[in-house]
């Protein structure tokens, strides 16, 4: 609340909008750092019980000590090669098929209304399926992983192609480009800024659909460690266990957007940074 | 080659475009010789871009008789630089040359964009723009080279450079132009002919016999002035 109301005292901090400079990213960490001081307090006193949530210091010593004999590493880990598979494979066939479908009539027509009804479907909804298909393994956790990444790639990648600037097409035709190098020079970098924006969702979605998979039968991983965490009251792990998960969607998303930035360099917008 | 130096190297005849229940082009007649350089007048709106896009084989919708001979090379009304590539690889893009990279440099260097090589595009001015699009055009060395108003967003000075630098390309590889412009005293200092687009045909086509660098005050160009003018429905005048 502080900072909204800094802003409205400061009209030139709200024209020059994107740039926030250091005191007000000073003034933004204020607020968080006296919530985790309440937070460190009440938990000290005993105002709040470890059995409700864990006080901070507990949760870092919990960090520590979790790191240090190898169960922390090791659920990451497991995790991290979960979604990273699932995301493979789900980027692998929704781009596959967005390009199928974007670049002719035939694939789209073929291809587009069933992914448009697939797409209808409640991706949690299908976990049952999913285990009556794929058994308890690892299986399932990836297929549900690869399920929710693939379609914002596809959705956007085909959107992307297909709105990629018709005047720019007759450019390669008067440059006489084969259609291999029209779609290489053309449309794929045409299409390339909303497949990144796809990327940033299906990501999103990713780790989602991680943490859901995992909670529901998992003997190993980061949802594992939580859920057996639960049945001791250890809220500390708990919470250990959802910052980790918070914090590797943090990194996945910092690297897409460093990827952006190279990517689109040539936009006006990236190109002001 | 050489025997087929001055024939057409395009030929339309009874040329027709229809939008809707509009009709832009209405049996256009035009040919064009290799090596000749033909400017095109006409009111905005008249059907000039239409004509060109046709010429350049964009345009499926036409009725009538279309023949070019050899390749085209066109500069669009607004740039279309491909604004994910840097401004050379837009001037070798599709470029079928030993040397892609040298020829888009040299070809830079004559528009005066030597040093914008590695820009992106979109940091271009205007001008910049119009002048790269017009490297990537020129570089392609064709047969005919179609040229949708490639000057408009030049200031005068660069504007009588650029002029040079097309007649003094046009001399070395004796391309047919199609000019596109609304300036009548350009369509005099470069074009051996001038035409009119007016209600979709071509409504006037006059030689313009004299001899390059040519000046404006010239008395022959001058009465040429006055009929384009005319034939613009503009009568002389009115104009400053
Ligand atoms: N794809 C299209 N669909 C509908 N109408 C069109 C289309 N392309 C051109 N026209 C119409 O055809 C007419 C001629 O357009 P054109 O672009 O050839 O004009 P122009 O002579 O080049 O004008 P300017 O000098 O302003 O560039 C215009 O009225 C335009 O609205
Ligand atoms: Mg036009």
């Amino acid at each position: 609340m502080s900072t909204s109301s800094l802003d409205l005292a400061r009209p030139r901090a709200r024209i020059r909008l994107p740039r926030p400079r250091l005191p007000r990213a000073g003034a933004r960490l204020l607020s968080p750092l006296v919530l985790l001081a309440v937070w460190q307090l009440a938990g000290s006193t005993g105002i709040l019980p470890d059995r409700l949530l864990a006080a901070p210091d507990t949760i870092a010593a919990t960090a520590v000590e979790l790191i240090r004999d190898g169960t922390l590493p090791e659920a990451i880990g497991v995790s991290l090669r979960r979604a990273l598979v699932g995301f493979a494979l789900g980027a692998a066939v929704g781009v596959g098929l967005a390009l199928v479908a974007g670049l002719s009539r035939f694939g789209e027509n073929a291809l587009d209304p069933p992914m448009q009804m697939l797409r209808a479907l409640p991706l949690f909804g299908l976990i049952p399926l999913f285990i009556l298909w794929f058994g308890i393994g690892e299986t399932p956790k990836v297929a549900i992983v690869a399920f929710g990444v693939a379609f914002p790639l596809y959705l956007n990648t085909f959107a992307g192609i297909r709105g990629v600037d018709g005047k720019l097409a007759e450019v390669g035709q008067v440059l006489r480009l084969g259609r291999a190098a029209l779609v290489r020079h053309i449309v794929l970098p045409g299409a390339l800024p909303q497949t990144l924006v796809g990327l940033r969702q299906s990501l999103g979605i990713a780790w989602l659909a991680l943490i859901v998979a995992e909670q529901i039968n998992a003997s190993s991983g980061l949802g594992f460690m939580i859920n057996d965490a639960r049945e001791f009251l250890r809220t500390d792990i708990v919470v250990l266990g959802l910052l980790v998960y918070a914090l590797l969607g943090l990194v996945t998303d910092a690297l897409v957007r460093s990827a952006e930035r190279r990517a689109l360099a040539w936009r006006r917008g990236f190109l002001a940074r | 080659m050489a025997t087929r130096l001055s024939g057409p190297v395009t030929r339309v005849e009874g040329l027709t475009r229809r939008f809707g229940d509009r009709t832009v082009l209405d049996g256009v007649d035009l040919e064009i010789r290799r090596g000749e350089f033909v400017a095109l007048l006409g009111r905005s709106g008249s059907g000039k871009s239409t004509l060109l896009r046709a010429l350049a084989g964009l345009d499926s919708g036409t009725g009538g008789r279309l023949a070019v001979e050899g390749t085209v090379a066109v500069a669009f009304q607004e740039p279309r630089l491909v604004p994910w590539k840097r401004v050379a690889a837009n001037v070798a893009l599709g470029l079928d040359v030993p040397d892609p990279a040298a020829a888009a440099r040299a070809a830079l260097a004559e528009v005066g964009l030597a040093d914008h090589g590695r820009a992106w595009p979109l940091t271009l001015s205007g001008g910049e723009a119009q002048r790269a699009s017009l490297a990537r055009a020129l570089v392609r060395r064709p047969d005919l080279l179609l040229l949708d108003e490639p000057f408009s967003a030049l200031d005068a000075l660069t504007r009588i450079t650029i002029h040079r630098l097309v007649l003094e390309l046009w001399a070395r590889h004796r391309p047919g132009i199609l000019l596109v412009t609304h300036d009548v005293d350009e369509a005099l200092l470069l074009a051996d002919r001038v035409l009119v687009l007016a209600d979709g045909r071509i409504t006037h086509d006059s030689r313009v016999d004299v001899a390059r660098p040519r000046h404006r005050d010239h008395p022959e160009l001058l009465a040429l002035r006055a009929a384009l003018l005319t034939a613009l429905g503009v009568t002389p005048e009115e104009t400053p």
